[in-house]
Parts: structure tokens; C-alpha cells; sequence
């Protein structure tokens, strides 16, 4: 947070890591990211759990959710990748789109921490779902998976290019999948941080300010509701395209 | 020029991409507009797939976005 009266503001500093859990935290380079990645985890566990327990005819709102969840992965799973194959990829893509949802949703709270905002981490899945669609693929259809870089029906003649253009394309996926949700998240929280440094400081030079500060206080209210339109668009992009690029790996275009 | 003010207008010229954003905003919310106009009952349908195209081209800001932070800060 930019401190009182200074014209500078720290919009980064928010996603600095610190070790968490005390000295067992420090010693083993256990950070705030983590906890909440094991917070999260923990809340869907439970957020399911408890939605399922009832086991009602006319579901409660908790039930409700969590099978709307249910119904909407399967739906998309179904949809997208195809009917048998769908099934059988269901349980990890319900399980990604749950796991960046309420990591998504769970930085929108006052003193947590977004593990989505951080490279590394939406790195780390989007390269488990390469690394996955690309076994998938090879095990499906073994060397023939390779065709899958020569477009059908290209001319001989330009076809090297295409085959280039095609590698590059399936390759630069690890990096669009993971800077989309990188960047979507760690925008969001800047904005939030730029207008709340801009009510501080605003408030601090006097009754001049006390209007502006009000309306970036109004702005800042939109965003955390735009907050969490994102936070949920983004999981459901992420589900949806790793669908998209299993069904490729299933069904070769 | 010295460093600092050329990475201020380095960022500055980074959020250029916007516009080609704006286009793409407007061309996908057009056609919604444009399909839900002749035939309403696509609706809830073509609805999902703008909100899907809307998240992809909001992306490409942020793309803008994050260079210009790495060009600010890094």
C-alpha cells in the first residue's frame, strides 16, 4: 500500500511472497502461495462435500451449486472433447476448473493471497495440460499424431512453411494459456491497487480531494464486482480451451 | 533521452494494442447484437460463445498490459 502523502505508487509489491506458517514455513520455503493453494484445495474439497451430504430430491443452494458445477464441466466436457472421451477426461478438467476458480475467487478477499497472479504457477498448468494433451495425443494415435501438423489440403509446395507455422502455433499454446490467466488475474489486482492508492492519496491533501477519493471508491467497488466476473470467466476459459485442445489431441482437427 | 522517460513513453506506446482490442470488442458485441436481432432464440446460445470470444480479446490487452508493466517495473 503507498503510504500517506507519497506520490509514488507500489502496484507490485503486492505480489511479493513471503513464508508462511512460521519457522516450519520459513525453513522449508513454504509461502503464502502455497497456504493458499492448500486453502483452496481444502475449499472445494469441503464446498462439495457438504454440497453432496444432504443428498436431497429438491436440492438446498450448497447442493445446488455444487451440482450445477457437476453439470456444467460434464456438459462442456461432453460438448467439446465428444461423448466416451469426454467422460474420461471429466475428472481433470472438473478438478482444474475448480482448483483456478477458487483461487481466482478466494484473491478477491481482503488478506488472501491470488496464487493465480504469479507465472509460475498458471505456467505450471498450463504446461501439466500440454504436456498431457500432447501424451494423450500419441498414445491415441501413435507416429500418425504427426500429421496433425500438416494441415489437410495444403499444397505440397507450402507445405513446410505451414507445418513450421503449425508447430509454433501448438507450441506458443503453453505460453497463451498460461499469460491469459497470468494476466487477467494479476491486472485486476493492480487496478484495485492503483484506485485504492488513489483514495489514499487523494484524502490525504483535503476537502479538495474528498470527492475524487469518493468516486475512485465507487470505481473500486465495479472492479471487485468485475473481479469476480473474471475470476470465473477465466477458470471457464481455461476448462474450456484445455477441452478444445484434448478433443485435437483425440480427434486430429 | 534518458532511460527513464523512454520507458515511460515505451509503455505508453505498448498500450496501442488497445485499439485493435476495441475493434475486436466491437466487432464481437456487434454480431451478437446482429444474430439475437434475427433470431432471439439463439440468444442464450450465442451468448456464451460472445462472453467466450469477449474473455479471448480481453486477453490480448493484457498482453499490451503486461509489457508495459515489465517495460515500467522490471
Amino acid at each position: 500500500m503507498a503510504a500517506e502523502g507519497s506520490n509514488s505508487i507500489d502496484a507490485l509489491g503486492q505480489f511479493q511472497l513471503h513464508p508462511a506458517l512460521g519457522a516450519i514455513g520459513r525453513s522449508v520455503n513454504f509461502t503464502q502461495s502455497n497456504l493458499m493453494m492448500v486453502v483452496a484445495g481444502l475449499a472445494v474439497l469441503a464446498f462439495l462435500y457438504l454440497g453432496m451430504k444432504p443428498r436431497a430430491m429438491v436440492p438446498g443452494r450448497l447442493q445446488a451449486a455444487a451440482e450445477m458445477g457437476y453439470e456444467t464441466i460434464m456438459g462442456m466436457c461432453t460438448e467439446t472433447i465428444g461423448g466416451h472421451e469426454g467422460r474420461k477426461f471429466f475428472p481433470f478438467v472438473f478438478t482444474l476448473f475448480f482448483f483456478i476458480l477458487f483461487g481466482n475467487l478466494l484473491g478477491v478477499f481482503p488478506l488472501f493471497f491470488t496464487f493465480t497472479s504469479h507465472i509460475m504457477v498458471t505456467l505450471a498448468l498450463s504446461l501439466t495440460v500440454f504436456i498431457l494433451v500432447t501424451v494423450v495425443g500419441l498414445k491415441e494415435h501413435g507416429l500418425h499424431w504427426f500429421s496433425y501438423f500438416v494441415p489437410p489440403g495444403v499444397p505440397v509446395a507450402l507445405a513446410p512453411l505451414m507445418v513450421l507455422i503449425e508447430v509454433i502455433s501448438y507450441l506458443s499454446r503453453i505460453i497463451s494459456l498460461s499469460v491469459r490467466l497470468f494476466a487477467n488475474m494479476m491486472a485486476g489486482h493492480v487496478m484495485l491497487e492503483v484506485f485504492g492508492s488513489f483514495i489514499v492519496m487523494l484524502g490525504g491533501i483535503g476537502l479538495l480531494g474528498y470527492f475524487p477519493a469518493a468516486l475512485s471508491l465507487g470505481v473500486n467497488t465495479l472492479l471487485i464486482g468485475f473481479e469476480l466476473l473474471v475470476a470465473t470467466l477465466q477458470a471457464y476459459v481455461f476448462a474450456i480451451l484445455t477441452c478444445i485442445y484434448l478433443h485435437d489431441a483425440v480427434h486430429l482437427h | 533521452m534518458d532511460v527513464a522517460s523512454a520507458k515511460m513513453l515505451g509503455a505508453g506506446i505498448a498500450m496501442i494494442a488497445l485499439a485493435g482490442v476495441g475493434i475486436g470488442m466491437g466487432t464481437i458485441f456487434g454480431s451478437l447484437v446482429t444474430s439475437v436481432a434475427r433470431n432471439p432464440a439463439s440468444r442464450d446460445r450465442v451468448f456464451g460463445l460472445a462472453i467466450l470470444g469477449f474473455a479471448l480479446t480481453e486477453a490480448v490487452a493484457l498482453y499490451a498490459l503486461v509489457i508495459a508493466f515489465i517495460i515500467l517495473f522490471v
